[in-house]
């Protein structure tokens, strides 16, 4: 039985590298002598290289380090330039955006200037690397899929760190640089505007999030399962249908009664994944622009259910007093 | 099997471990305390609460004095607090107090070993205050102490400082162009809970004169609510602080899914809020004013005197000492006092 099967694979193989189809012409070259990686090959292909970087891809790469080293500066400045405490207080320092005092305008740096530059440089490096994913898959004659479900993702991305806090009308309400900051932010904009998962968008997102988890897990399973009979040859099965394809179609309309072919499966693939952030997208631009408090939102369109009291009344005190607190 | 993926396993088993220590180790049990299925549930580790409660027991009382003699004030010289007591019952108490406050200094932590009615020393014009804030606490603040009430143990525990205590944190030294502004947070801060959020939320909240601790809006659409996410993060710390205080999750007091709404918060909200109101009052009647008192060591960095937090008296139990009333051996110390005298 031959082992060349899926991932930790235990034979690979090695003849002369293959440099790729020949580029269009004004094109600059791959780059570099292509070499091999044992452990590389363990997970995937053994080749390394050639590269193709083109000028998108050299000042994507420039403007993201730009604005790594911006954040990381920052958060190493944070501790007084403490190399051990940088690394021990990593996961709690980061890049603050500036105060909501400052509205829209452009603050001192160290009150948010930073933050307005490092995001500048990460989403200018974001945008020059998309056209490098759109023209390269143009220049191999491939459609532009790719391009299309990084576009969704950098939707999400620039909801939360442009397009909602110019529509609020501060860039405080952008999200911090910052590994557990990112996540308390996170939950505290949903404590703010009244609790996330009444946000039906936030929902949908959910659902195509934890959807896609479980289409990879079933298409990734039915494929491997059917190896023996040249399932993994998905492109030929499209075309010419074999007996790998009728016996993943017969186990799925056996165990659910419908079964995805192997074309279409790729497609409510593609369409989970880029679902889940324009969706979750959709519902972050709607939090404080139109909606100030989704648990109230649910209450009034009957999504969220009154539950029997168990606790005596609890009324607020300083309703009954009349002190705020 | 190469010595190459035996070292690679070996790495993974050890980085997994590495990222298990910070955990806590189990059992931990969760306590239904609302309606099924909305998650209102308390969750503790029997093992770690079999500690706080071994920690959190009260002295004993020391033995009951008559209450028949003269009054204290009437045989010392400059008692301007508790005269009223007879000299049995004033003498009990002092020595009561040397033993919550202060059981290695003894008296002349307070006293002047020379002159017992001396003004002197500072500690015994700050403990002379701090009977007068039991007493108003025991009295005016029943809604958040109830019969319970507090002694000086409740929060000293037998330290001249009671170990939680809170000062106004001056923040990052670092100027406008710098660089590396925290804004008060993104610190592994014990203020609140080693979480990111803002490590200072007492000086907004729990002062005198306090900012607005709600933010979530009471109308499902926009109707003027200018409360920003970075606002929220502020109470987020604080609450963070006063779970981490209580030895309790956010559903002792709220219904999580609408953490504002008080119609379905649990009665303990009311009380805390009332904890909230009294924290503010003590600061900012008794505590804070005490600041000329102190020698410059028992100060913050910026200067100002130790103030309370819900940490102060609760120290990690939802009711301080798990509910054990000193008060009830102490009489003395229930008032009635009005506030300020």
């Amino acid at each position: 039985m031959a082992e060349y099967l899926n991932i930790f694979t235990q034979i690979q193989v090695k003849g002369p590298a293959d440099p790729g189809v020949p580029l269009p012409a004004g094109n600059t070259t791959r780059k570099g002598k292509p070499g091999y990686s044992h452990l590389l090959g363990l997970f995937g292909d053994a080749q390394i290289g050639p590269i193709y970087l083109g000028w998108f891809g050299i000042a994507s790469l420039l403007c993201g380090f730009i604005a790594i080293e911006i954040i990381g500066l920052n958060m190493w400045a944070s501790v007084n330039w403490d190399p051990i405490q940088f690394v021990r207080q990593l996961p709690w320092l980061a890049l603050e955006p500036p105060s909501p005092a400052n509205g829209l305008s452009i603050p001192p740096l160290n009150e948010g200037g930073w933050w307005l530059m490092a995001g500048f440089f990460l989403t200018t490096s974001i945008l020059l690397w998309w056209v490098r994913v759109y023209r390269r898959a143009r220049a191999l004659g491939l459609g532009t899929h790719v391009a299309w479900a990084f576009a969704a993702a950098i939707w999400l991305y620039l909801v939360l760190g442009f397009i909602r806090p110019v529509l609020m009308g501060s860039w405080g309400e952008a999200v911090p640089f910052g590994i557990f900051p990112h996540l308390d932010w996170t939950a505290a904009f949903s404590i703010r505007y009244g609790n996330l998962f009444y946000n039906p968008f936030h929902m949908l997102s959910i659902a195509f999030l934890y959807g896609s988890a479980l289409l990879f897990a079933m298409h990734g399973a039915t494929i491997l399962a059917v190896s023996q009979y040249g399932g993994d040859r998905e492109v030929e099965q499209i075309l010419d249908r074999g007996t790998a394809s009728e016996r993943s179609a017969l186990f799925w309309r056996w165990t659910m009664g419908f079964n995805a072919t192997m074309e279409s499966i790729h497609r409510w693939a593609w369409w989970f994944a880029v679902l889940c952030p324009l969706t979750g997208g959709l519902g972050i631009l709607l939090t404080g622009t139109v909606v100030d408090n989704w648990y109230l939102w649910g209450v009034k369109h009957g999504v969220a259910p009154a539950y029997p009291a168990v606790y005596p009344p609890v009324i607020d005190p300083a309703a009954a007093s009349g002190i705020s607190q | 099997m190469n010595s190459s993926t035996c070292n690679a396993k070996i790495l993974l088993v050890t980085l997994i471990g590495l990222s298990l220590l910070g955990c806590e180790r189990p059992p931990p049990e969760s306590v239904q305390v609302g309606y099924r299925g909305t998650g209102m549930e308390q969750v503790v580790n029997p093992r770690i609460l079999e500690q706080k409660v071994a920690v959190n027991v009260p002295p004993p009382a020391t033995a009951s004095a008559g209450t028949d003699g003269p009054t204290a004030g009437s045989i010392y010289q400059n008692v301007q607090v508790l005269g009223d007591l007879g000299i049995g019952q004033f003498n009990r108490l002092m020595v009561a107090m040397t033993s919550w406050v202060s059981p290695e200094e003894g008296c002349t932590y307070c006293h002047s070993a020379a002159n017992f009615a001396s003004d002197e020393l500072y500690t015994k014009i700050v403990s002379r205050r701090m009977l007068q804030m039991t007493t108003e606490i025991n009295s005016q603040w029943q809604n958040h102490v109830a019969q319970t009430g507090v002694t000086c143990y409740t929060c000293h525990r037998g330290k001249p400082v009671p170990g939680e205590v809170w000062f106004t944190d001056p923040g990052s030294a670092r100027t406008a162009n710098q660089g590396g502004g925290r804004e008060h947070q993104n610190a592994a801060a014990p203020a609140v809970a080693m979480s990111s959020l803002p490590f200072d939320p007492f000086t907004p909240f729990f002062k005198d004169d306090s900012a607005n601790i709600r933010v979530v809006s009471n109308t499902a659409l926009p109707t003027g609510n200018r409360a920003s996410t970075k606002q929220t993060e502020w109470t987020y710390g604080l609450m963070m602080h006063m779970s981490d205080a209580l030895g309790v999750n956010c559903t002792f007091c709220h219904n999580t899914r609408a953490f504002a709404d008080w119609s379905q918060s649990t009665p303990q909200r009311v009380t805390a809020w009332h904890g909230i109101e009294m924290v503010r009052a003590l600061n900012g009647n008794y505590l804070e004013p005490l600041g000329p008192q102190y020698p410059e060591n028992r100060l913050g960095p910026l200067g100002d005197a130790p103030k309370a937090n819900c940490g102060t008296c609760h120290q990690g139990a939802y009711k301080p000492l798990y509910g054990a009333s000193m008060l009830t051996d102490y009489p003395a110390l229930a008032g009635p006092a009005a506030a300020g005298d």
